[in-house]
C-alpha cells in the first residue's frame, strides 16, 4: 500500500525528469535555450540561501493569504448560504470580481500600498483564492436537504447547533474541493505579486532576477522549487481532508 | 384517556407566486394517549403539512395544535420525528447518529448513559452489531431502523412518522412493521403515521384517518378492533379485507373518482363488531 503512494508518483517524477534531460540532450540546447535536469542541482546551490529564505517567503505569504481566503471565504459563504437575499445581491459581484484578470490587479494593490511587499503579496494571495471557497460553501448550505435541517429543529435545536452539528460538517467535503484549488491559485496570487513588483522578495522576485540575468538553470530551477512547494501545500490540504472529512470517501471497492 | 394530541380547526394556505395554495381546511383530529393513529390521503392532500405543523415546525394560519395539554407555538424537545429519507449523518457511525437528539435535548444522562440508551434501542431494532457502521454500509432498511431509533431515543411523548417506509421493498416493509410493534410495546409514545399503504394502516394503528383531496379535512375514521396481538395473517381475514375496502372506497371518494360499481358490494360486510363499525364526520 504505501509502496504504491510511494513509489509510483516517485517513479513518475523519474521518469519526468529523465524524459526531459534525453530531449535536452538530443538537441543539444545550449543552457541559455532551456535548462536540463543536470543543470539544477548546481543551481539550486549556488543560491541555496536565496532558496532557503525566498522559499519560505513564498510559503508563508500564501499560506497567510489562503487562511485569510478561509475565513472571508467561509463568513461569506455562509451569509450567501443562508440568506437568499443575500445571495442574490452578491452573487454578480463575487461573479464580476472574480472574472477581472487578476494580472491586473497586481500593479494598481503594488501602487496603492507602496514598499508593503508583504501585505501587497498576502493581499493578492487572499484575493485570488477566496472565491472558490465562498462559492463552494454557499451552494453546500443553500442546497442542504430541509430534512437534514428538520431533525434537529423538531427537537428545539437553535440555528447555531444546526450549523454546527449538521451544516458544518455537511459541507466539509465541498469546502475542501474548493481548498485544493485555492491553494494553487493563492500561490498563483503570491508569485504575481513577487514577479511584477520591482525589488520584490520571494521564489518569484528570484525567478524574475534570473530572467534580468538570463540565468536559465535558475529560472528553472525556481519552478520546480514552486512546484515542489505547490505538491507540499496541495497533500496538507489533502491530508487535512482526509481528517475532517474522511467519511466522505467511499470506501475502495 | 385525555387526549395527547389535539388538533382543533386547523386551516392553512402556502404562499405561492400564483398566490395562496389552500392545503388544510378546518381540520380536527385528536389522538388519545398512547394510541396509534394512521393518516391517509391522495398524494399532495397536506399530509406532511400536517405533521409539521404537529411538530411546531410550522404555525397554522387558524386553528390550534395542543400537545399533552399545551399549545403548540415551537418545536419541542418531546417530539421525534423520522421520514421517508431516513436522514442519518454520513460523518457519524449509526451509533452516533442515534444519539444525535440526546446532544440536543436538554438531559442528565452522561455520555455513557446516552450510548447505552442508544445500543438498547439498536438491539431492540435487530441492529446489534452495527453501532459503529457508517450509514452508507447499511441496507436501506437498516438505515430505516436506525432512523426509528433515533426519533424516540429521547423518549418522546409523541413519534411523528411520515412515510416511514414508503420506499423500503414489500418484504423489508412488512419486517419494519413488525419491528414497529416490538418499539410499541417497549416504548411509550403516542403515535401519528402518515403512509399510502392501506395495509401498513390498519396493521400499525388504533385508528386509520382518511383525509380528503387538498385543501384537507378529515374526511373519515376507521377505529380499528384491538383483537390483541397483530401478526401479519390478520392481513387476510375477511375484516381485514373489508376495512381495506372501506379505506379504499374512502380514498376514492378523496381523490374525486366515483368508486366503480361493484368494487365494494362483492366483498363481506365492513366490519364484525360496533367498535369497528365505521363512522363519517359530522
Ligand atoms: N413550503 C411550501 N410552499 C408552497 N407549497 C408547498 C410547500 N410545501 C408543500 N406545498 C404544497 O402543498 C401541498 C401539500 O403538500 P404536502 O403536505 O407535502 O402533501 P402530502 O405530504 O400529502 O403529499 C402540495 O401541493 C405541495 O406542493
Ligand atoms: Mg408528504
Amino acid at each position: 500500500m504505501i509502496w504504491r503512494k510511494v513509489a509510483v508518483p516517485l517513479a513518475a517524477v523519474l521518469i519526468f525528469l529523465a524524459l526531459w534531460e534525453i530531449l535536452v540532450q538530443a538537441n543539444g540546447w545550449p543552457d541559455y535555450k532551456m535548462a536540463s535536469p543536470s543543470d539544477l542541482p548546481p543551481a539550486f546551490w549556488k543560491y541555496r540561501w536565496l532558496f532557503l529564505e525566498y522559499g519560505w517567503q513564498t510559503l508563508w505569504r500564501t499560506v497567510a493569504g489562503l487562511a485569510i481566503a478561509v475565513v472571508f471565504g467561509l463568513a461569506l459563504g455562509m451569509v450567501m448560504g443562508f440568506s437568499r437575499t443575500l445571495r442574490d445581491a452578491l452573487y454578480p459581484l463575487l461573479v464580476g470580481f472574480n472574472a477581472v484578470p487578476k494580472a491586473t490587479v497586481v500593479p494598481i494593490i503594488a501602487l496603492l500600498f507602496v514598499g508593503q511587499h508583504d501585505f501587497n503579496t498576502v493581499l493578492m494571495a487572499f484575493m485570488i483564492s477566496f472565491f472558490p471557497i465562498a462559492v463552494s460553501v454557499s451552494i453546500g448550505l443553500s442546497t442542504l436537504e430541509p430534512e437534514y435541517r428538520d431533525i434537529l429543529r423538531a427537537l428545539g435545536a437553535s440555528r447555531l447547533a444546526i450549523f454546527r452539528k449538521i451544516a458544518l460538517p455537511k459541507t466539509l467535503p465541498e469546502f475542501f474541493g474548493a481548498l485544493k484549488v485555492s491553494v494553487t491559485l493563492a500561490f498563483i496570487g503570491t508569485n504575481l505579486m513577487e514577479i511584477v513588483s520591482p525589488h520584490g522578495r520571494g521564489l518569484g522576485a528570484l525567478f524574475d532576477s534570473g530572467k534580468t540575468s538570463a540565468d536559465y538553470p535558475l529560472m528553472f530551477a525556481v519552478l520546480i522549487a514552486l512546484a515542489a512547494l505547490g505538491i507540499l501545500l496541495f497533500y496538507v490540504v489533502v491530508w487535512l481532508e482526509r481528517i475532517f472529512a474522511g467519511w466522505a470517501e467511499r470506501p475502495a471497492s | 384517556m385525555a387526549d395527547l394530541i389535539e388538533i382543533r380547526h386547523v386551516t392553512h394556505a402556502y404562499a405561492t407566486p400564483k398566490g395562496p395554495l389552500p392545503v388544510l381546511d378546518d381540520l380536527s383530529l385528536s389522538v388519545p394517549e398512547g394510541s396509534f393513529c394512521a393518516v391517509v390521503g391522495p398524494s399532495g392532500c397536506g399530509k406532511s403539512t400536517l405533521t409539521r405543523l404537529i411538530a411546531g415546525l410550522m404555525k397554522p394560519d387558524r386553528g390550534e395544535v395542543w400537545l399533552h395539554g399545551e399549545r403548540v407555538k415551537s418545536p419541542r424537545a418531546t417530539v421525534g420525528m423520522a421520514f421517508q429519507n431516513p436522514v442519518l449523518l454520513e460523518w457519524r457511525t449509526i451509533l452516533q447518529n442515534v444519539v444525535l437528539p440526546l446532544e440536543i435535548v436538554p438531559t442528565k444522562l452522561t455520555q455513557a448513559q446516552k450510548e447505552a440508551r442508544a445500543r438498547e434501542l439498536l438491539e431492540l431494532v435487530g441492529l446489534e452489531g452495527f453501532e459503529d457502521k457508517r450509514p452508507s454500509e447499511l441496507s436501506g432498511g437498516m438505515r430505516q431502523r436506525a432512523s426509528l431509533c433515533r426519533a424516540i431515543v429521547h423518549r418522546p411523548e409523541v413519534l411523528i412518522l411520515d412515510e416511514p417506509f414508503g420506499a423500503l421493498d414489500a418484504f423489508t416493509r412488512e419486517d419494519l412493521w413488525q419491528t414497529m410493534h416490538a418499539l410499541r410495546a417497549e416504548e411509550p409514545f403516542t403515535s401519528v403515521l402518515i403512509t399510502h399503504d392501506l395495509r401498513e394502516s390498519i396493521f400499525l394503528a388504533d385508528e386509520v384517518v382518511v383525509l380528503s383531496g387538498r385543501p384537507a379535512t378529515a374526511q373519515f375514521r376507521l377505529p380499528v378492533p384491538d383483537t390483541g396481538p397483530r401478526t401479519l395473517d390478520d392481513l387476510y381475514t375477511p375484516q381485514a379485507a373489508a376495512m381495506l375496502n372501506t379505506l379504499r372506497h374512502q380514498i376514492e371518494i378523496a381523490q374525486g373518482r366515483t368508486p366503480a360499481a361493484g368494487t365494494r358490494k362483492t366483498l363481506p360486510d365492513p366490519a364484525p363488531t360496533e367498535s369497528a363499525t365505521p363512522e363519517i364526520l359530522p
